[in-house]
């Protein structure tokens, strides 16, 4: 157990952002709320998941709909209080303790806050290791753990507990109830018990989030023991370092598509890069040959500073270094692969793991 | 005949030019830059009038570019103590106004906030209803403990109507003179950068009421009484010194703006790239139309985060008092420390001891200031090495500025353009003018009038050409309270951008019109 302060936030707020993927929401909202409620409420306890009970009850927390609503208005604070009280009714149990969905700029965040807020602790996981677009895409839906009971509410008090037959049902209608909100809510979903956390959870993401800040963030900064230090942590591989050239960008269906090409410098000079993203980035090709695929994490980072970047905010002419990360070993599964492999985002290609493509260049 | 009198305040120097109603240069002046700005300021006006050696009177138009606002946000001097109304309630409490401010600065400003009902959805439904009464209570607590109000309501780019309504309220309570900032008329979407705009604009009432004051008596002192007065905005064009006092955070980043604007004018272009290298810095910007493009992301003002129209620029620390080293592993480094307006002094080829980037080029035979025999020791392939890292520095930044591959043509001015080379990867053609050094003062004097306006629409209720007709005659409105001749406006720029994830096409609508001034 330890206690988390304004500077541990500043870190894994870094960090959350990285392994966004691309995507994730844009950090500064999420990183203000979670800053303001420390501010206000004090530090916040972090439990690593061998300090729960298994019979425990806790209630990931986390923001839905569109980002750039979020920017504008965003939450009162005490929705998440009415959500794990209603919740803890429904269920006939009390509320444990909070933990983040997802590893991204906003939602990495929003757990701090609730647990600031409610003086329940947070717990060290969660369940992608990363971000993803859609709800269903979480290794508790692989576990077999159900979205729903989920709750959908709104700073002005409406509150819905909504309960579906499968998680993608749970994705159409909270997306429904979302938009007449406001385009912007906040929800809980995947009610667990501790020893479903510990069968599903990523475990030690907050950590491990928190530990690629503090390598972005030191005072003096070397790049390349920055950059070492976080293959090491993350057992990833430097993909590429260049000059965006081109991107382009369209929004189907509340999603953000798009393709970038990155022009090599350093050691990948003479070399070319193309990454295709929708939200997150799903494939990223070297000199045509495919490097890596989602599941597996592709990471961009201001080029001299390895200050993580969304994909939103890539332009022609910046300097962006590309990381491949492995992705948590559920997502390896065929399970795993049929929720969030390339095939499931219309490729027509098989998964191949980032390691088996990458060793004979690392080596 | 008529003249112009154009002031611009950089970091290091006041420039001052008087132009002829041809727009020709009559007279220029350089002078430093003092530490309270304006006594700089009025002697830069009093010697160029008087070396033009024209009649006072006969000055028809008086222009000034200035710092003062960035500087009093820097220095927390001179702001006012600002209530911050933010209409929202029950949304948005999870971060309250000054968030993430320096605490410095909000001890100055006095901190006062509160969040009441009211506000929009994306859809321009109300978040909850707004109550005058609650404002009213607000307003008789706040009774002479603020000097001025911001007034922030979520969405209102989209339904700006309860910032207006809640600014005559506090007009009908405080006076018809009490300053009140709205943010829909100041800053894009992003409550929070827009509402740190609104606050540094409503604090900086005092500043703009004590520059614009001081600049037209100093122009009466010098027998300039007939003269309208202007001040510079950054986006390149004039504003009535009335429309001044309501939005001075427009003021902040005129001085680079003044650059391009008087660049491009010398060079007689509307499209290119502008760099303009000083003694200790290079800025670089892109003129699009005859104008500046804007930065398209959050722009920090005194380490405050804010979102309101800034132009792209490109700084680096590279400039004719750069200092030339080679450091242990024999690698060039220049910059980014220079001797500044000590060049004369301390660079090699004027007999002082540090060699500068001025000395290279004097070297390479690029630039013939000083004595070329005191830089004739400097080994030639050094100075070579030192001219390839300083072409590479430029070559960067300009790639960093472009939006394609495509070659540019530049436009290069400052006092440090001898540094630059004849040929730099990615241009076209290089154009330099013998007026460049001056060029921030004269595009403070050739500036129009523009009106600028941004309104969120939902092209399903709102057909797209009712709003843009719409957007446009706001734009003139606001281009004819601002100075401009009605009958001489023109359509420079409309900008559509969907927004992503909202529905019912909403798209965020941007017009702006330029006219002669009145």
């Amino acid at each position: 157990m330890r206690y988390l302060d304004a500077s541990n936030i500043e870190k894994i707020a870094t960090g959350a952002s990285l392994l966004g993927a691309g995507g994730g929401g844009a950090p500064y909202i999420g990183k203000m709320m979670a800053l303001s409620a420390v501010a206000k409420y004090g530090p916040v306890k972090l439990l690593s998941l061998d300090e729960i009970d298994d019979e425990d009850v806790y209630m990931p927390a986390a923001s839905m709909g569109a980002p750039m609503v979020l920017t504008e208005k965003f939450p009162k604070g005490d929705e998440f209080a009415r959500a794990f009280n209603r919740l803890g009714n429904y269920l006939g149990t009390k509320i444990a303790g909070t933990f983040p969905m997802e590893a991204g700029g906003v939602n990495s965040m929003v757990p701090i806050v609730v647990a600031a807020q409610s003086g329940l602790p947070l717990v060290d996981c969660d369940g992608m290791g990363r971000a993803f677009p859609e709800l269903q895409m979480t290794t508790f839906h692989l576990g077999g753990v159900a979205a729903t009971p989920m709750v959908v509410t709104d700073e002005k008090g409406n509150l819905s507990i909504i309960e579906t037959i499968t998680d993608k049902w749970s994705e159409l209608l909270a997306r429904d109830q979302v938009v007449e909100m406001g385009a912007s809510a906040s929800v809980c979903l995947y009610p667990s018990t501790g020893q479903q956390m510990k069968a599903n959870g990523v475990d030690g993401i907050i950590t491990k989030c928190e530990r690629l800040g503090e390598i972005v963030h030191q005072a003096h900064p070397d790049h390349d023991q920055q950059l070492a230090a976080i293959q090491a942590l993350t057992h990833g591989y430097h993909l590429f370092d260049g000059k965006i050239i081109d991107i382009s960008r369209d929004t189907r269906a509340g999603f953000d598509y798009g393709k970038m090409t990155i022009d090599g410098l350093n050691t990948f000079e003479q070399q070319s890069m193309v990454i295709e993203f929708q939200n997150e980035n799903l494939v990223a090709y070297r000199d045509g040959k495919m490097v890596t695929c989602v599941p597996d994490l592709i990471c961009l980072a201001d080029m001299d500073s390895l200050v993580p970047c969304t994909s939103e905010s890539i332009k022609y002419g910046k300097r962006i270094a590309v990381l491949g990360l492995p992705a948590d070993q559920r997502w390896r599964t065929p399970a795993g692969i049929d929720t969030v492999g390339p095939r499931y985002f219309g490729y027509d290609f098989d998964y191949q793991p980032l390691e088996k493509i990458n060793t004979e260049v690392q080596a | 005949m008529k003249y112009r009198l154009g002031i611009d305040v950089g970091g290091t120097n006041t420039d001052a030019v008087i132009l002829d109603e041809h727009l020709q240069v009559i007279n220029s002046i350089k002078v430093h830059t003092t530490a309270d700005i304006e006594s700089g300021i009025y002697a830069a006006m009093h010697q160029v009038i008087q070396q033009a050696k024209i009649a006072p009177q006969q000055i028809t138009h008086a222009m000034l570019g200035t710092t003062q606002c960035t500087n009093a946000i820097v220095e927390r001097k001179h702001l006012a103590k600002v209530g911050v109304i933010r209409l929202a309630y029950p949304a948005s409490v999870a971060i309250v106004p000054y968030t993430a401010w320096p605490t410095s600065m909000v001890k100055v400003l006095s901190g006062k906030y509160e969040i009441i009902h009211g506000g929009s959805e994306y859809s321009g439904q109300p978040i909850s209803a707004f109550d005058e009464n609650e404002l009213k209570k607000v307003l008789d607590k706040w009774q002479g403990q603020v000097e001025a109000i911001a007034v922030i309501g979520v969405f209102s780019s989209i339904k700006p109507e309860q910032e207006v309504r809640t600014a005559q309220l506090i007009k009908q309570q405080y006076g018809d003179d009490f300053p009140v900032s709205l943010s829909a008329t100041i800053g894009s979407i992003g409550l929070i950068e827009r509402e740190n705009a609104t606050i540094l604009n409503a604090a900086l009432d005092k500043v703009m009421r004590r520059t614009a004051d001081g600049f037209t008596q100093s122009l009466v002192q010098e027998g300039v009484k007939n003269a309208q007065t202007y001040l510079c905005q950054n986006d390149g064009t004039l504003m009535s010194i009335d429309y001044a006092k309501a939005y001075p955070i427009l003021t902040i980043g005129s001085g680079p703006t003044n650059s391009i604007r008087g660049a491009a004018y010398l060079a007689k272009v509307k499209q290119a790239m502008v760099l303009d290298i000083g003694g200790t810095t290079a800025d670089l910007g892109v003129l699009v139309n005859g104008f500046p493009r804007e930065s398209s992301i959050a722009v920090q003002v005194g380490g405050i985060r804010t979102n309101f129209r800034m132009p792209d620029i490109v700084s680096i620390g590279l400039g004719g008092g750069s200092i030339v080293r080679e450091n242990s592993t024999g690698e060039i480094t220049v910059g980014p420390d220079s001797v500044g307006y000590q060049i004369e002094e301390k660079a090699l080829v004027f007999g002082g001891d540090t060699l500068t980037t001025t000395d290279i080029a004097v070297r390479l035979g690029q630039a013939k200031v000083g004595d070329p025999e005191k830089v004739a020791q400097i080994d030639l392939a050094f100075a070579k090495r030192a001219a390839a890292k300083i072409k590479a520095m430029l070559e960067n930044a300009i790639d960093q500025m472009k939006t394609s591959r495509d070659a540019v043509d530049l436009v290069l001015v400052g006092g440090g353009e001898i540094i630059a080379p004849t040929e730099l990867a990615g241009v076209r053609q290089i154009s330099r003018n013998p007026q460049g050094p001056v060029a921030n003062a004269i595009g403070a004097s050739i500036a129009q009038i523009s009106g600028d306006f941004e309104k969120i629409y939902s092209y399903e209720k709102v057909q797209r050409e009712r709003a843009l007709k719409e957007a446009e005659k706001l734009a003139n409105q606001q281009a004819v309270a601002a100075g401009a001749k009605a009958t001489s406006l023109s359509l420079v720029d409309v900008n559509e951008t969907p927004l992503a994830y909202a529905p019912g096409k909403t798209t965020k609508v941007r017009v702006k019109v330029v006219g002669d001034l009145a």
